[in-house]
């Protein structure tokens, strides 16, 4: 146990300097932005009583928009703008990964610099401004000379409070395809890897601390006039930063981004992908933890280049089918209808179907009798529902109801992790597995039959770009996967990450699953 | 009276609500140089709002000139640097110390560093204070203090006018006293022109050559201070007189007794 969890700290450690390095950017630029908007707004709102008021009610709404909410409203909003951009100017917006991440920081750091400028700028003793007219200051002499420095330790006070905000949610910017030390968070969340999980909140607390600190003595230094205690803070500060941001100056320039959603089975084929592509000599960046619906846009926008997807998933969500054909008609219907619209290519299936598969613990399902979704039906009304995130809201769903006439006594949802967790502490009693998954056997659960043909087949296949359509390097080095993966091999991988003893991470599991399918030896 | 004054008010006027009442209306009046003139009046009755139109703290209708030329030819801080101006709010910078307080005006002006160093010295001379208090915070300092550094920082770039708005009157009685006769001494030696605002009847006596009694937005009287003691016309003059003359009778007669 002690040696495992050295390993998986030491795993973490071995993935700090990136992390740290694109959080620290990506905090130091949205502050940076917040406090270069919100100080002139500030100056310009604290003259206008009315202005004032709607400024500070605006940055106060925008604050309570939650931070992973805001995040995701950018995504749309800059895939809208790209659009436009590409028809109107030929370039495209990045709607995926840094821009969005920035400006949605950048207005959550707006609002406690905004009020306490206007706090400090009208706060001012009336008889000092009187006396700087009084001597013959100019208006905007009398701002630098009189009014900022009057301010100032108010103003920083706000900064230090928007820094740290700022890097708390900016832990939040890796479902959107921003790395950042919450990629420890949402990939450890996602595999149980508690390790992972605490590693990620001390590093983002550690994090703002430091900077908590340095700002702080730029703040007494400015309160207390004391320009050298208030240069040193600025130097440390600037020299932290740049410290910390140094690796991506030496980072190759990325070749290939390859995406994953955020459960264990894509990071594990994401890794699988990724070793492909540098065994052959190309550079590679990941985008983990992305959602289900954001990750095809991203590819068909070229925001990311590979990934892999499920053919039943894309037959729904993105071709907006309901009907559900056999498994090689769909899959070649896909392969056509992708191409044609969104110039996506399908480079292959992998072998094996990661279908949504409704279960109950089997001592239950022999006890009730049941072992088809129609035999179920009939007991639903006494039943609780477990679901992943999405599932309710998917038209498999909805498909099953109108097809079985499933009716649950409760319906909840869980992150898939937590799913798991529910129906073996009797929390729910039937739920919404994965047909990929090694916890259906390590749980000893059944998977109820579909004679009706509801749920449609999900064979996971390799997604191309549609810039990346004739990159024979990128064909060549993945199309050894196409085939080779058979559903109890990826079961036994996943199972090797989610379980509770002895777990893999997503790396060491593609390993061994490479290895086993006798794919070339890793590095 | 003498035909070339250093500051000439001419018909000025002002409304702060468009017309519908007057703070100052119709007002003429000059000053001459060398004199020290206390403006008098309850509050409300327009004297702050006449001594801000000199140096354009306030807009005013009507023409307003200092030495000979009309206010609104020259930009307001321009024309304040060449105008002392000491208020009761003090308002010393307080991020600024003494020194840098005392300096703030020739700062704005491009003095050399030299030269304000030297006028520095010469303004604690002047104002009575110990040049030690150069590197202090305006904290630091009692009240009677703050003002002796905001009457130094009007005289700094040596103006020939100086404006006073109840410059003394948030001090106790007798730092009260101590300044404004220090003030007095001050203005004969450097030949200043002096408007100084006060609602204290017995300040203005004791301090001014020239006493104007300002109310309902007028002047109803303009003497010297033996003039008006003599008696006027005007029943506010009169009465505005009768407190301290009251006040001062009662006093010496408590002397004589005393003595007696």
């Amino acid at each position: 146990m002690n040696g495992l969890m050295n390993g998986q700290v030491r795993a973490a450690l071995a993935l700090l300097p990136d992390y740290l390095a694109q959080h620290v950017l990506l905090s130091a630029a949205a502050l940076a932005c917040g406090i270069l908007l919100a100080l002139p707004l500030s100056l310009w709102a604290a003259r206008r009583p009315r202005a004032r008021w709607v400024v500070l009610a605006v940055a106060s709404t925008v604050q309570t928009i939650p931070g992973l909410a805001l995040l995701a409203l950018f995504y749309p909003l800059l895939l809208g703008l790209s659009a436009i951009t590409v028809r109107v100017f030929g370039w495209q917006v990045q709607a995926l990964g840094f821009l969005p991440s920035l400006l949605a920081l950048t207005l959550y750091s707006m609002l406690p610099i905004l009020r306490n400028a206007v706090a400090g700028l009208t706060g001012l003793d009336p008889a000092v401004l009187e006396a700087a007219d009084g001597v013959g200051m100019t208006p905007r002499q009398k701002l630098l000379r009189v009014e900022a420095p009057l301010a100032a330790p108010v103003v920083m006070a706000g900064v230090r409070t928007a820094a740290v905000w700022t890097i708390g949610a900016a832990t939040l910017s890796t479902p959107v395809g921003q790395t950042s030390l919450g990629n420890y968070i949402f990939s450890g969340l996602q595999t149980e890897n508690w390790v992972f999980v605490l590693f990620g909140c001390a590093a983002a607390a550690v994090l703002a601390l430091v900077v908590d600190q340095l700002l702080g003595i730029i703040e007494t230094g400015a309160a207390r006039r004391d320009m050298r205690r208030l240069a040193g803070g600025l130097a440390a500060l600037l020299v932290a930063t740049a410290a910390a941001a140094a690796p991506l100056l030496r980072a190759p320039v990325p070749a290939y981004v390859i995406g994953a959603k955020n459960f264990s089975e894509q990071f594990i084929l994401a890794e699988m992908m990724q070793d492909q592509l540098r065994q052959a000599g190309a550079d590679v960046r990941r985008k983990d933890g992305l959602g289900s619906a954001v990750v095809f846009r991203a590819l068909a926008a070229g925001d990311i280049d590979v990934y892999v997807d499920y053919s039943g998933t894309l037959w729904t969500n993105v071709l907006g089918r309901t009907d559900s054909p056999d498994r090689a008609a769909m899959l070649a219907e896909l392969t056509r209808q992708l191409r044609d619209r969104y110039g996506v290519v399908v480079l292959g299936p992998l072998g094996f179907e990661n279908a949504y598969a409704m279960t109950m613990k089997a001592e239950a399902a022999g006890k009730m009798g049941v072992s088809s979704l129609d035999e179920l039906s009939a007991h639903a009304g006494a039943l609780r529902l477990g679901s992943d995130l999405e599932f309710l809201s998917r038209p498999e769903w909805a498909a099953l109801k109108r097809t079985y006439g499933l009716n649950f006594k409760s319906e909840r949802s869980y992150n898939p992790t937590f799913m798991y967790r529910a129906i073996e502490s009797g929390e729910a009693d039937v739920i919404s597995a994965f047909s990929s998954d090694g916890r259906i056997a390590a749980q000893n659960l059944v998977v109820l039959g579909d004679p009706r043909h509801a749920i449609p087949a999900y064979d996971a296949v390799i997604l191309i770009s549609p810039k990346r359509v004739d990159d024979r390097r990128l064909r060549e080095a993945l199309t050894p996967l196409v085939g080779r993966i058979p559903v109890e091999r990826m079961r036994e991988a996943n199972l090797s990450v989610d379980r509770d003893a002895d777990k893999r991470s997503p790396a060491e599991a593609a390993a061994a699953l490479s290895a086993e399918i006798g794919l070339g030896p890793r590095r | 009276m003498a035909s070339n004054p250093i500051i000439h008010l001419e018909k000025v006027g002002k409304s702060f609500d468009g017309g519908a009442s007057w703070a100052v209306r119709d007002v003429t009046l000059s000053i001459e140089p060398g004199e020290l003139v206390a403006l008098v009046g309850h509050s409300g009755s327009g004297k702050t709002t006449l001594l801000k139109a000199i140096n354009r703290l306030v807009e005013v209708d009507g023409e307003v000139r200092v030495a000979g030329q009309s206010v609104r030819d020259v930009e307001p801080a321009l024309l304040r640097r060449n105008i002392g101006y000491v208020f009761q709010g003090i308002g010393l910078f307080p991020h600024m110390t003494v020194a840098e307080n005392m300096a703030v005006t020739p700062r704005l002006l491009g003095w050399s560093r030299g030269d304000i160093a030297a006028r520095t010295d010469e303004l604690f001379d002047l104002v009575n204070l110990p040049r030690g208090f150069g590197p202090r915070l305006p904290e630091a300092l009692s009240g009677g203090q703050r003002q002796r550094v905001g009457v130094a920082r009007a005289l700094a770039a040596k103006p020939a006018i100086v404006l006073m708005d109840e410059p003394f009157g948030a001090l106790d009685p007798v730092t009260r006293d101590a300044l404004g006769r220090a003030y007095r001494a001050l203005h004969d030696d450097l030949r200043l022109t002096t408007v100084m605002v006060t609602h204290d009847v017995q300040e203005a006596l004791l301090m001014a050559d020239r006493v104007l009694v300002a109310a309902e937005g007028g002047i109803v009287a303009d003497a010297t201070p033996a003039a008006l003691l003599a008696g006027h016309d005007d029943p506010r003059v009169t009465e505005l007189l009768a407190t301290p003359r009251r006040q001062a009778e009662r006093i010496a007669a408590m002397a004589r007794d005393a003595a007696g």
